[in-house]
C-alpha cells in the first residue's frame, strides 16, 4: 500500500460502530426498550426495508470470498458499514433511486463475462470471469469515495492497479487516453431498456481517463469489497475506482477498455457538460452549479443525528499522490 | 368561496354530515401523521436506508407536494361530484402540506448542512432551485398563519387575494422538484403536468386576476 503515514486530516476510530452491532441494531433497540408505539407503526416499513439489509434473501446475487493482501488501514479511517455500501448505490442501469440497484440487480448474471483490452497497444487481450480475480495479485485498498452529490463513504475495495492491466497490453505512443465501457444488456439491465427506469442517460455508460491518470498507482480495478467479490449493485464483476475523482468516474461492470489518442467521451459530461467535466477531480473550490462542493456528509453509521458533515479536501485528500499530474492545468476551467 | 350547500339541507342530514366531516378529519390526521412519525422513527434509528438524511428530505419534500396537490384537487372534485363536505377539510390538508414542507426545510438545516448557517443561507441564495423552493415555502407559511377563522373574517376580501397565491406556490414547488434532480426528469414532469391540470381547471379565475 502507498498511503501508510497518518495525515492531519485522518479520522479517528472512536466513533465507529462495529459491524456486528450495526447488523444487530434492531435487537439492540428492543433491548433498550424502544418497543413502543413507534415500533408498532414501523412494522410494515421495516419489512420493506428488510431486503436492503438481510443476509439471507433467497435470490441474492452470489459473492465469494477472495484471497488478498489486507490494507492495515494505517490512517484509521472509519469504514462505512458493508450493509450501507451495498444498499446505497448510483447505478442507473438498475434504476435511479439509491435503493433500486440492490433490489433490481440480484438476478444479474456475470458468467460468462469478457473484458477486452484493445486500441492503441501492441498486445490486445481479453480476460474472462475467472481471469478477473486470478490474472493479477489482489490487494485491499481502503479508499474514501466522494460522490458528486456531496456525500461520501469509506470502502475496503479489493482489486489490482489498473496500471498492471494496462501495461500487459503494451500501449503504444498514440495511447494518450484510456476509454472504458459498461456492459450493454437491456435484458438484464432494466434501466437500459426503459428511459423511465434508467433516468434518460445514454447507454452504454462510458468513461475515460488520461493515460497518466490511468497509470497512477492509486487507480484501482476493483473486483471485490469487504473480503468478497463485488455485489452486482456495486458493479460486479469488475469496476474502476479512482479515489481522487467524483464517484461517477468510477465506472461499473466494465466490458471494454481501450487505448485512444483523443479525449474519450464520458456519460455525465455528454448529458450535462456545464455540470460534469471530463476531469471531475474532487475540488472543494469548484461548486456544482446547483450545490456546494465545499463540504460533504460522510456516511458511516448512526441515524439522523450523526454529525457527519466534514470539509471536502482537494483531490479527496489524495493530493500528495496526484496533484503533480495537474500542475499546469487550470482546475476551475477543467473541472 | 363556494356556498355551503350542506347548510340548506334538513337538520338530520346536517348532523350526519357533521359526523362524516369529523371522521374524515380524523382519517386525514392519521394519514398525514402516521407516515411521517414512522419515517422519523426509522431515520433516527438508522433504518431508513443507508443515508437516512437524504431519505427523510425526499420523504418530507414529496409528501408536502402530494398534500399540496391534494388540497388543490379538493375544490374541483367537490364541485364535480357535489361533495361539499370535502371543502371542510381542505384547510386541514393544506396545513399538513405546510407541516411537511417545514419539516423538509428543517431536515435540510438540521441534518443536511447540520447548522452550518453560512452554508445554509448561501445555498438558499446561490442555488436557484433552493431559492425557488424557499419562495414556495414562504407563501405556504403566510397562508398557514392566516388560515385561522378569526383572521379570515377579519381580513375579508384580502384573505382570498392572499390565498390565491397558492397557485404560484404550487408552480414554484414543481419547478423546485424538477430542478433538483440530476437526470431522472420523468417523475417531476408528471408532477408538473398534474399541477398544470389543476391550474387549468381554474383557468377563468386565473385569467380574471389580470383585470
Amino acid at each position: 500500500m502507498l498511503i501508510k503515514t497518518p495525515k492531519s486530516y485522518d479520522l479517528k476510530e472512536n466513533e465507529v460502530t462495529p459491524q456486528n452491532v450495526y447488523l444487530n441494531r434492531r435487537e439492540l433497540l428492543k433491548g433498550m426498550g424502544f418497543l413502543g408505539a413507534g415500533a408498532l407503526l414501523s412494522t410494515s416499513s421495516t419489512n420493506a426495508n428488510a431486503d436492503w439489509f438481510s443476509e439471507d434473501k433467497p435470490t441474492k446475487f452470489k459473492t465469494t470470498p477472495l484471497k488478498y493482501k489486507t490494507d492495515q488501514n494505517a490512517n484509521n479511517l472509519i469504514l462505512t458499514p458493508e450493509a450501507k455500501v451495498t444498499s446505497h448505490n448510483n447505478f442507473y442501469e438498475f434504476g435511479t433511486s439509491k435503493t433500486d440497484p440492490v433490489k433490481n440487480a440480484q438476478a444479474f448474471n456475470v458468467d460468462p463475462w469478457q473484458l477486452t483490452i484493445s486500441g492503441e497497444c501492441d498486445k490486445p487481450y481479453t480476460l474472462d470471469l475467472d481471469d478477473l480475480t486470478k490474472a493479477f495479485a489482489l490487494e485491499e485498498r481502503i479508499y474514501r469515495m466522494r460522490c458528486v452529490e456531496a456525500w461520501s463513504m469509506v470502502i475496503p475495495w479489493i482489486g489490482f492497479e489498473l496500471a498492471n492491466l494496462l501495461k500487459k497490453a503494451q500501449p503504444n505512443s498514440r495511447a494518450k487516453y484510456v476509454a472504458f465501457e459498461t456492459l450493454h444488456d437491456p435484458e438484464q439491465m432494466p434501466g437500459q431498456a426503459s428511459r423511465r427506469i434508467g433516468g434518460g442517460i445514454n447507454y452504454p455508460y462510458v468513461e475515460g481517463l488520461r493515460i497518466d491518470e490511468a497509470m497512477n498507482p492509486l487507480t484501482l480495478m476493483s473486483v471485490g469489497l469487504y473480503g468478497k467479490t463485488l455485489p452486482s449493485q456495486n458493479g460486479a464483476p469488475i469496476r474502476l475506482v479512482v479515489p481522487w475523482k467524483y464517484g461517477f468516474k468510477s465506472i461499473k461492470s466494465i466490458v471494454g477498455i481501450k487505448f485512444v489518442e483523443q479525449p474519450p467521451a464520458s456519460t455525465w459530461n455528454i448529458l450535462a457538460p456545464k455540470e460534469y467535466g471530463f476531469y471531475a477531480n474532487v475540488n472543494p473550490k469548484v461548486d456544482h452549479p446547483r450545490w456546494s462542493q465545499a463540504s460533504e456528509r460522510r456516511i458511516t453509521s448512526g441515524g439522523l443525528f450523526a454529525r457527519n458533515r466534514i470539509d471536502t479536501l482537494p483531490f479527496n485528500g489524495y493530493g500528495e499522490q496526484v496533484a503533480d499530474m495537474y500542475k499546469n492545468l487550470n482546475l476551475k476551467k477543467n473541472f | 368561496m363556494q356556498k355551503n350547500t350542506v347548510l340548506t339541507q334538513a337538520p338530520y342530514q346536517k348532523l350526519i354530515s357533521k359526523h362524516k366531516v369529523k371522521l374524515l378529519k380524523i382519517f386525514i390526521h392519521l394519514a398525514a401523521l402516521l407516515p411521517i412519525i414512522n419515517a422519523y422513527y426509522l431515520a433516527f434509528t438508522d433504518q431508513l436506508g443507508a443515508d437516512p438524511v437524504e431519505a427523510i428530505i425526499h420523504f418530507t419534500g414529496i409528501g408536502a407536494f402530494n398534500l399540496l396537490l391534494l388540497s388543490l384537487a379538493i375544490t374541483p372534485i367537490s364541485k364535480r361530484f357535489k361533495l361539499s363536505m370535502l371543502l371542510k377539510v381542505r384547510r386541514l390538508v393544506g396545513l399538513y402540506s405546510f407541516v411537511y414542507a417545514l419539516c423538509h426545510l428543517a431536515n435540510f438545516l438540521v441534518f443536511e448542512v447540520q447548522f452550518d448557517w453560512i452554508l445554509f443561507i448561501n445555498e438558499i441564495i446561490k442555488r436557484p432551485y433552493i431559492t425557488v423552493g424557499m419562495a414556495g415555502l414562504l407563501i405556504l407559511f403566510s397562508l398557514a398563519v392566516t388560515s385561522i377563522s378569526l383572521l379570515k373574517r377579519h381580513m375579508g376580501k384580502r384573505w382570498q387575494k392572499l390565498h390565491n397565491w397558492v397557485y404560484l406556490a404550487v408552480v414554484l414547488v414543481g419547478i423546485h422538484f424538477y430542478w433538483s434532480v440530476k437526470s431522472e426528469i420523468i417523475e417531476p414532469s408528471i408532477y408538473l403536468i398534474i399541477t398544470l391540470v389543476l391550474l387549468s381547471l381554474r383557468f377563468k379565475k386565473l385569467t380574471s386576476f389580470k383585470k
